[in-house]
C-alpha cells in the first residue's frame, strides 16, 4: 500500500515555506487587481518545481520514479495558499512541458524545455474552443499545409499560461484532414509567442482564478513551419487524452489544498471568535461542520495520493492504465466536489466577515467552483467512473 | 576557501514557547528550526565558496533535533556537517557553547578554519555573544554585524551598520564573522537540494571527541541561572483620538504626555 515518505514530507516543508513566504503576503492584492506574478514564476523554477517530473538534460530533477507524487504535493501546498499559484504550476506542467516532453522530437525538446523548467518561460495547450470542450471531436479550428508551412485558423477558449510576458510557445490542436473514415484528423501544432496571427485576446473576466493567467486565442492565417507539429500527424486528439488522467489528479491535489485551507481557517476562527460570550466553536452546529470538514480533508487527501501513487507505479510499468483513470476520476470528482462543500462550510462559520474579502475565505469560495468544471466537469468524471465499472454506456 | 558556519536549532519563533522544569528552554514540545537569522550566514558562506574554490561546513551544538538545522543548511549548498551531541550540554550557557563550539570549529577545520561565518543572534536567545567569544577562544579577529562582505588578499572587509554610522572593518584571515539579515537574501532549498542533502557527510562528535570536560558545561556551570519566569502580559488597548477638527493637537498632547516629542 502507498504511503508519503519522510522525503516527501519534507519536500512539502519546503514548499509550504515558500508558498507562506513568497506567496502569502501578496495573495490579497494580486487577486484584487487581477494580476499575474510573472516574477513568481522563475523562483519556483529555482525551487525545481517544474522539473518533478523532467530528465536532467533539460534541467529536471531526472528521478527514476515518483516524481507524479513530488508534483502533487506542490500543487496541493501552492494551492492552499492561493489556487491560482496552483493552476499556474500544474498547467504549466501538465499542459506546457509534458506535451512537448512526451511528443516533442529532440529539437523541438531542446529549443523550449530548458526554458520551461527553469521558470523562465511558460507554455500553455489549447485544446477548448468555443464550441468543442470535452468533445474534442467537434475542434473547429484548421490547419492546411502548404509549401512546408502550416497555416491555421480558427479559435480557443479558456487557454492557461497563454497570455502572460513570458509564454514562449502554445501547442494547439486542429483539424489537418479527414481520415480514411471520414472523421476528423486532429493534430497538435506548436505556436511560438509573437507569430504573426497569432493572438491572445483580454484576459477573461472570471469568477474566481484572478491570478491566474487565462485568455481565448484566435489563429487568423496564422504561419508556422511544418516542423512545429508536435507528434504524430493525425494523433493530437490521442495524445491529449493521455495526459488526462495526470491533470485529473494534479486537480484533485490542487482541491486538496483548498479544503486543507479551509480547515485551517475555521479552526482557528471557530476558537478566537466569541458570541454570546463564548468561542463559536462551543457550538455543536459549529463543531460539528469542522469535524466533517476534517474528515473531507483526509478522504480527499487520501484519494488524491493513492491516485498519484497509481501514476508513478504506471510509471514504472506496474499498474494498468484502466486503474489510474479509475482512480483519477473518483479522486478528481470527490475532492472538487468536497473543496466546494469546504469552502461553503469555512464562509458558513466566518459568518459576515465570510462575505468579505478582508478575509482569504471569500477567496477561497470564489476559487472552488471551477474544480468542479475544469479537466472534465463531475459529470464527465461521473461517466468515466460508469465505464470503469463495466456500466452500459 | 574553507569556511564554516556554525548554526544553531532553535524553537520556531511562530509557536507557543514555553520551558522545562529546569528552566531551560523548551525544546521537545515545540517545533525546531534553523535559526532564520543563521540562513544569512549559510547564504553568504555558499556564495563566497561558489565564487572560487572551497567547502562549506556546517557546525552546530545541540539536542537530536539540531540534525535538522544541519540538513537544512546541506539542502541549501553546504557540503558537509558536524554536530555535536552530548546530554552533558544541556542548558550550557553562552560561554560554555563558545567553549564547545571553538573546540568542534578547530576539530572541522583541521586545525584553523580560513573563515568563521555565524549569524546576527540565535533568535530564540537573542544575545549576539557567541560570535565574539569564539573568536577568543579561537585567538582570531572578530567582525560582527556585518551587512556587506568582502573577501581578498588574505582580508576581509564589511560595512557595518548602525544608527549613527557606517563603519568600514577590515581583519586579516582567518577571523571570525558575523552576518545580519541585510546582507543576503538566503535561497531555499531546491528539490535537487533535498534529494542531493541526504548523501553529504554528517558526523556527530560528543564532548570526549572534542577533549572537552563535562564539568565545564551544561546547567550546573553555567555563569547565569534562571531563577524564574513570567510570562509577558497581553497588550493593553490603545486608546482612540477621535479627531474633531483637533486630531493633530490632540496627538501632539498625547507624545507630549509620553515624553516622545
Amino acid at each position: 500500500m502507498f504511503e508519503l515518505s519522510k522525503e516527501h514530507e519534507e519536500f512539502r516543508r519546503l514548499v509550504r515555506d515558500f508558498a507562506e513566504r513568497e506567496v502569502a503576503p501578496h495573495v490579497a492584492q494580486w487577486d484584487r487587481e487581477h494580476h499575474f506574478p510573472t516574477d513568481l514564476v522563475p523562483k519556483m523554477g529555482e525551487l525545481g518545481l517544474f522539473g518533478l517530473v523532467v530528465p536532467e538534460e533539460y534541467g529536471g530533477a531526472g528521478l527514476a520514479e515518483g516524481g507524479f507524487t513530488y508534483l502533487c504535493l506542490a500543487i496541493e501546498e501552492l494551492g492552499r495558499v492561493d489556487q491560482s499559484i496552483g493552476i499556474t504550476l500544474s498547467a504549466g506542467v501538465g499542459l506546457g512541458i509534458n506535451p512537448i516532453l512526451t511528443y516533442g522530437n529532440a529539437e523541438q525538446k531542446q529549443r523550449f524545455l530548458p526554458d520551461l523548467v527553469a521558470g523562465r518561460a511558460l507554455a500553455g495547450f489549447g485544446l477548448t474552443e468555443p464550441d468543442a470542450g470535452s468533445d474534442a471531436g467537434a475542434t473547429r479550428t484548421k490547419a492546411t499545409l502548404a509549401d512546408g508551412n502550416w497555416t491555421i485558423n480558427g479559435a480557443k477558449a479558456f487557454i492557461t499560461n497563454s497570455g502572460t510576458d513570458i509564454t514562449s510557445v502554445v501547442t494547439v490542436t486542429a483539424r489537418t484532414g479527414t481520415d480514411d473514415k471520414g472523421r476528423a484528423e486532429i493534430s497538435a501544432i506548436m505556436v511560438p509567442a509573437g507569430t504573426p496571427g497569432f493572438t491572445a485576446e483580454p484576459a477573461y473576466d472570471k469568477l474566481g482564478w484572478h491570478i491566474s493567467d487565462t485568455h481565448g486565442l484566435t489563429f487568423s492565417d496564422c504561419v508556422v513551419p511544418e516542423g512545429n507539429l508536435l507528434g504524430e500527424r493525425g494523433q493530437g486528439f490521442k495524445q491529449f487524452l493521455k495526459t488526462l488522467d495526470d491533470g485529473r489528479i494534479a486537480i484533485s491535489a490542487l482541491a486538496v489544498g483548498l479544503s486543507q485551507a479551509c480547515l485551517e481557517a475555521v479552526t482557528e476562527y471557530a476558537k478566537t471568535r466569541t458570541a454570546f460570550g463564548k468561542p463559536i466553536a462551543v457550538n455543536q452546529g459549529v463543531s460539528f461542520q469542522i469535524a466533517d470538514l476534517a474528515v473531507m480533508v483526509e478522504a480527499s487527501r487520501q484519494l488524491t495520493y493513492k491516485a498519484a501513487w497509481l501514476k508513478d507505479e504506471l510509471e514504472a510499468e506496474r499498474r494498468s492504465v484502466a486503474e489510474v483513470k479509475q482512480a483519477a476520476a473518483i479522486a478528481k470528482l470527490y475532492s472538487t466536489e468536497a473543496a466546494v462543500s469546504a469552502t461553503r462550510i469555512a464562509t458558513q462559520i466566518f459568518g459576515g466577515n465570510g462575505f468579505m474579502e478582508e478575509y482569504p475565505v471569500a477567496r477561497f469560495y470564489r476559487d472552488a467552483k471551477i474544480l468542479e468544471i475544469g479537466e472534465g466537469t463531475s459529470e464527465v468524471q461521473r461517466m468515466v467512473i460508469a465505464r470503469g465499472l463495466g456500466l452500459p454506456a | 576557501m574553507n569556511i564554516v558556519v556554525c548554526v544553531k536549532y532553535v524553537p520556531d519563533a511562530q509557536a507557543d514557547r514555553t520551558f522545562s522544569q529546569d528552566n531551560t528552554t523548551d525544546r521537545t514540545n515545540v517545533d525546531g528550526l534553523l535559526s532564520e537569522l543563521d540562513e544569512y550566514a549559510v547564504e553568504e558562506a555558499l556564495k563566497l565558496a561558489e565564487a572560487g574554490e572551497g567547502e562549506v561546513t556546517v557546525v552546530t551544538v545541540g539536542p537530536d533535533g539540531a540534525a535538522e538545522a544541519i540538513k537544512k543548511a546541506l539542502q541549501m549548498g553546504a557540503d558537509k556537517g558536524v554536530h555535536v551531541l552530548d546530554d552533558a550540554i544541556h542548558g550550557s550557557d553562552a560561554p560554555a557553547t563558545s567553549l564547545v563550539l571553538a573546540e568542534a570549529v578547530k576539530k572541522a577545520a583541521g586545525g584553523s578554519p580560513e573563515l568563521v561565518l555565524m549569524g546576527l543572534a540565535s533568535t530564540d536567545g537573542t544575545m549576539s555573544v557567541v560570535p565574539a567569544m569564539l573568536a577568543e577562544r579561537l585567538g582570531l579577529p572578530q567582525i560582527t554585524q556585518l551587512s556587506s562582505l568582502e573577501i581578498a588578499d588574505g582580508k576581509v572587509t564589511g560595512r557595518r551598520d548602525s544608527d549613527a554610522a557606517s563603519d568600514t572593518l577590515e581583519a586579516p584571515l582567518p577571523a571570525v564573522v558575523s552576518v545580519t539579515d541585510q546582507i543576503n537574501e538566503p535561497r531555499y532549498p531546491s528539490f535537487k537540494g533535498i534529494m542531493a542533502a541526504k548523501k553529504k557527510p554528517v558526523e556527530t562528535w560528543s564532548l570526549a571527541d572534542l577533549g572537552v570536560d563535562a564539568g565545564q558545561v551544561g546547567l550546573e556551570s553555567a555563569w547565569t541561572k534562571v531563577e524564574s519566569f513570567t510570562a509577558r502580559p497581553p497588550r493593553e488597548q490603545g486608546e482612540i483620538v477621535t479627531d474633531e477638527g483637533d486630531g493633530g493637537t490632540k496627538l501632539a498632547e498625547f507624545l507630549a504626555k509620553a515624553k516622545l516629542i
